[in-house]
């Protein structure tokens, strides 16, 4: 359990956790059942009140699932770790499956787990946007599929500060179909969201006076 | 009157009736998983039929002020097909998750051999998983169908109270009277039972583990019988908390054996409905007007 879960969770909640957390320790295959009643076992709700919906710090349900996760890895291979972990996301709800893509940051699965973000890109639920586009996104998805999911944040409202890796992997490219969606939102007589103008100056440095940081909120 | 209606197929209705249900004072509803009119061909067809009861559907009654929650199982008439036979080893996935208040339907069709496992299995399921249970009676052979569904339910060991045995009517209700467990009825317009011959049983048998539903579906039926047979029990000189009971309270206390209802009241003047679920909303890009 993190400093910060262990934070927002009540005496109860901590207490459930750690049980959830020994039984997958000594038999990982129970997550199958344990990890969707998170919730409901240890507790709900925003870690932080401005971002109800999790997008950039995850809510206290997907820090329990991960850290569920984290443990009940210890005592797979990598191959049964990867079965299972299909297994929840395939058969997970919105909240699992964010939980699942969170988690991945933190699994030693290597590149095999790509097709989760892929199925989470595809789909227009900003959460699973959010959560797909972290560290494990920023290591592992190629650019193409990569610099698009970075596109589809600022089309669907996901502040651009879920995004890992902008600094190392924005590219000219990624500033080419930025302009492009700035102009097209011009072209329509709509704002340009803020992020947009964020990103374009980071990625071109056209204006290295503008010192701002990311939104944290859907602005568009 | 405020509604629970029991068992109601949603997936397969308009959001006019949503509108009109709310209107008619149901606030909640429990959709059990069943056939979809034709046969599905593979496990993976149910799996996405699990997710949408527990995602997209959940969230589309809730833009109309109803909360929504489902029951999970292999349903009787596919049981009998072994494309499908894997959903059984894939369940306990869909049990453990929030809002899944009981396992069903559950029960006999043709009253097979592979039906009978599958429902043997499901019983065990209900036990492990500290959930009650809903039992689909047959519609050919009722009588001898709900008496092996019984048997099948004692032998199981689950109390009888966690077990409603649902669609009955004249010819079975004193069998399950008998039994302890809950009595299920659907009000259909022209077939199983009606809302006048209902308020005769609650005459004759009384309001104890008695639960009314629509079980309204893709075929012939009416989402508002519960509400009509809430009319038809004032009209026979039942009171409003009788009533009230009947409609609210009863199906309150089966399914909250599940310790998963979520009945906290949704505003319903509040409701976004241009709110959106994995990128689709209700209003299918519309905004209100």
């Amino acid at each position: 359990m993190t400093d910060l879960l262990d934070d927002l969770l009540d005496n109860k909640g901590r207490a459930r956790l750690t049980e959830l957390i020994d039984e997958v320790t000594s038999t990982p295959a129970r997550i199958a059942v344990l990890f969707p009643a998170v919730a409901r076992a240890v507790g709900r709700g925003p870690a932080d009140p401005d971002d109800p919906d999790g997008l950039v710090t995850p809510r206290v349900e997907d820090q329990a699932r991960v850290a569920l996760l984290r443990a009940a890895a210890q005592g797979w291979h990598t191959d049964d770790l990867v079965t299972e972990i299909g297994a929840l996301y395939r058969h997970g709800d919105a909240d699992e499956k964010r939980a699942v893509l969170r988690a991945l940051d933190h699994l030693d699965v290597g590149d095999v787990a790509l097709d989760l973000v892929g199925d989470a890109l595809r789909g227009n639920d900003t959460r699973l946007i959010a959560a797909a586009l972290g560290p494990y996104a920023a290591r592992h998805l190629d650019t193409h599929n990569w610099r698009h999911g970075v596109l589809k944040c600022l089309f669907t409202g996901v502040p651009l500060a879920v995004v890992s890796g902008i600094a190392e992997r924005g590219d000219a490219e990624l500033a080419r179909m930025v302009e492009g969606f700035a102009d097209e939102r011009r072209a329509a007589g709509r704002d340009v969201p803020a992020d947009a103008t964020w990103l374009l100056n980071q990625l071109t440095s056209k204006r290295p006076d503008l010192d701002v940081a990311p939104g944290t909120g859907n602005r568009s | 009157m405020r509604i629970f209606d029991p068992h109601i197929h949603m997936t397969s209705r308009t959001t006019d009736d949503y509108e009109a249900m709310y209107a008619a004072g149901v606030r909640a509803v429990t959709e059990p998983a069943f056939w979809l009119g034709q046969p599905r061909s593979g496990a993976a067809s149910f799996y996405d039929y699990f997710d949408s009861l527990v995602g997209w559907e959940r969230f589309r009654a809730s833009q109309f002020g109803i909360r929504h929650h489902c029951t999970i199982a292999l349903n009787p008439k596919e049981a009998n097909d072994p494309r499908c036979a894997e959903v059984l080893d894939v369940l306990p996935r869909y049990l453990a998750k929030d809002g899944v208040v009981a396992v069903g339907e559950v029960g006999f069709d043709s009253m097979t051999d592979a039906e009978e496992k599958a429902f043997i299995r499901q019983l065990d399921l209900a036990g492990e998983h500290d959930l009650p249970v809903l039992v689909h009676t047959p519609h050919r052979d009722k009588v001898e169908g709900t008496r092996r569904t019984l048997e099948l339910v004692a032998a199981s060991g689950l109390p009888p109270e966690r077990v409603l045995v649902d669609h009955l009517n004249e010819v079975t209700v004193d069998l399950v009277a008998e039994s302890g467990c809950w009595l299920g009825f659907s009000i259909y317009p022209d077939t199983k039972m009606d809302e006048h011959r209902m308020v005769r049983i609650l005459t004759d048998y009384g309001l104890d583990r008695m639960i009314v539903n629509s079980a309204a579906d893709w075929g012939r039926s009416d989402p508002l019988k519960t509400a009509k047979t809430g009319q038809a029990m004032r009209d026979a000189g039942f009171s409003e908390d009788d009533v009230d009971r009947l409609l609210w309270r009863n199906p309150v206390a089966f399914y909250g054996q599940s310790g998963r209802l979520l009945l906290d009241p949704i505003d319903n003047a509040a409701v976004d409905q241009t709110a959106t679920f994995e990128g689709n909303s209700v209003l299918r890009g519309q905004r209100p007007a």
